[in-house]
């Protein structure tokens, strides 16, 4: 069984909002309608996402770290929302895990949006529906498109690579190696939701370099005395190998 | 969470409405096996026509929550999984019951549903009225397992929460019971009033027992669980909008800790203490004693169930703590 989903790398995530603004771009010019805007100009804007990136700053002075962690539905295996839904309107495709809304079954009750722990569903004030992530269904599908850009838009709109799509549940998928390797999480693991979307963590990245792997004491031309030495102001190993 | 006003006359309005039902049909029941005197047929029409009415009105209450009213009858689709949409099915089923019953009784008609072995016959209206005592019990789970089965919901995610709906329900209905049985049947009187008492006792110890549980009940989920980042310092810097979202405008109230106690002390008092005491100074010759006792309590479940909704903390809060 397929489940597509999103794995978002919270190393590389810089917080530019480039998938906040292209998946706003691409959903509300879609088939499914717009999505609304209030008062863009004004003092108060405020509409329907589908995806917003928060930052938070984890630490105390000076030793903080700032984390950019961009949220949308998470497409769980075990959606709490679905079951709720009392007109079917939620529902979750068996050929590929998205979690998806039938704008034209929705009542706009907000029962799901109570049933879902991490608030990645909306009404938009204008339909009276609720919305939320399609995982660029009406793209990803789309045989008119170039093979290559079949993939939700904020995946490519990311300039750092950081959102990585695929299918979960195929061990050797790109994503399904990220979070075997990478240490792929999900979010709020205790309420057993069994979220798709995984986070890979902050990682330090460290380079250790020990000074034999700059200056060769092993080099097997030394055991064969054949070797040319080369004047020891050179620095590097290149500068001083000299066959 | 924030409440929802339409939500909170909605359970309000039908909980009295089945209340109502249940303490008139229950009193024909007892008179039946010749416990309490016979009913005359105007108390019983009376009170059905209001259970109805009372009906009515949190049915069209519950119009005014939804985004696509006129899809509403899509929302008993889904009666496998959902408890709104058996509530769905189960608030016209119980309207329609406690109709055929009113009516029934309006043309006082003796149609017998079936004889029993011994010869006595048994009316048709009983055994309607039977079946809209189990629809609006029914009625009563499904209004509350609505809330009780979102786990997230800590505070709503327990049985008690089922408890409260049916004895909060159940005696305001017999208080309105009472009222009515002064003009009606004062011979019911003391039937409806000592189990108004009782009711609304019991419902107040089951209020208290949830209060007590609510108190220092947190939810499992942190910012850390949330973000997946295991730092024990994490302060939000932006939530990804300025001008607020549904996230913060559904979920988050903006009542301060002063009026929500205020608003606790006073549905204690208002729901549970002051109707006790009317009830227990009034007698079948008190109309007005015993309707200032039922619109107070409904008052003060008006304000309970407000403060059900302030109580309950929604764990997706945790992403919203500062706008930037």
């Amino acid at each position: 069984m397929t489940q597509l989903a999103l794995v978002i790398d919270l190393n590389t995530c810089v917080g530019c909002h480039a998938c906040v603004t292209s998946c706003k771009e691409w959903n509300t010019s879609g088939e499914a309608g717009p999505m609304v805007d209030k008062n863009p100009y004004g003092a108060e804007p405020t509409g329907t996402f589908f995806n917003r990136v928060q930052t938070f700053e984890i630490g105390e002075f000076p030793n903080t770290q700032t984390v950019h962690f961009p949220k949308s539905c998470l497409h769980c295996e075990d959606p709490p929302c679905v079951p709720v839904c009392p007109t079917g309107a939620s529902y979750k495709r068996p050929e590929d895990g998205i979690v998806l809304v039938d704008y034209d079954k929705c009542i706009g009750c907000e029962y799901c949006s109570w049933a879902c722990p991490y608030g990645a569903r909306e009404i938009d004030e204008k339909q009276k529906v609720m919305k939320k992530c399609t995982l660029c269904v009406d793209r990803i599908y789309d045989e008119t498109l170039p093979e290559a850009e079949r993939k939700p838009v904020c995946v490519l709109s990311c300039p750092t690579s950081a959102r990585i799509y695929g299918d979960i549940h195929d061990p050797n998928s790109e994503a399904s190696l990220a979070i075997n390797e990478a240490g792929g999480y999900q979010l709020m693991p205790e309420w057993g939701t069994e979220p798709a979307n995984h986070y890979l963590p902050r990682r330090k990245t460290k380079i250790t370099i020990h000074e034999d792997d700059l200056l060769r004491v092993d080099n097997p031309l030394k055991k064969e005395d054949r070797e040319q030495r080369a004047p020891t102001t050179r620095t590097t190993l290149d500068d001083s190998t000299s066959w | 969470m924030k409440p929802a006003f339409s939500v909170i006359f909605l359970t309000t309005l039908i909980g009295a409405g089945q209340g109502l039902f249940l303490a008139y049909y229950s009193a024909e029941l007892l008179s039946l096996f010749s416990i309490l005197p016979t009913l005359p047929i105007d108390g019983s029409v009376t009170s059905g026509l209001l259970s109805l009415g009372l009906l009515i009105a949190g049915l069209v209450a519950s119009f005014f929550h939804l985004g696509h009213p006129e899809r509403a009858w899509r929302a008993a689709a889904m009666w496998r999984t959902s408890w709104l949409s058996r509530e769905v099915i189960a608030l016209p089923l119980t309207m329609l019951l406690i109709f055929i019953y009113t009516m029934l009784k309006l043309t006082d008609n003796s149609m017998v549903a079936y004889t029993l072995a011994n010869g006595e016959v048994v009316k048709l209206e009983i055994v309607v009225g039977y079946a809209a005592a189990f629809a609006a019990l029914v009625l009563f789970l499904c209004t509350a397992m609505i809330y009780t089965t979102l786990k997230f919901l800590r505070q709503w995610h327990s049985p008690l929460t089922v408890m409260n709906f049916l004895l909060m329900g159940c005696a305001s209905g017999f208080t309105l019971a009472s009222a009515l049985s002064t003009n009606f049947d004062p011979h019911l009187y003391g039937y409806f009033s000592s189990f108004a008492i009782a009711l609304t006792i019991i419902a107040l110890l089951s209020r208290f027992a949830s209060l007590i549980r609510n108190k220092n009940l947190r939810s499992p989920s942190t910012l850390q669980s949330a973000i997946g980042i295991h730092h024990p310092t994490i302060r939000q810097m932006a939530q990804g909008a300025m001008g607020g979202s549904f996230n913060t405008r559904a979920f988050i109230h903006k009542y301060g800790p002063t009026v929500v106690k205020l608003a606790k002390r006073f549905f204690l008092m208002a729901a549970f203490v002051v109707p006790v005491i009317l009830l227990l100074i009034s007698n079948e010759n008190t109309l007005l004693l015993c309707a200032a006792a039922f619109l107070i309590q409904y008052v003060g479940l008006l304000v309970e169930r407000w403060y059900f909704f302030i109580e309950a903390e929604h764990p997706q809060n945790v992403y919203y703590q500062m706008i930037s």
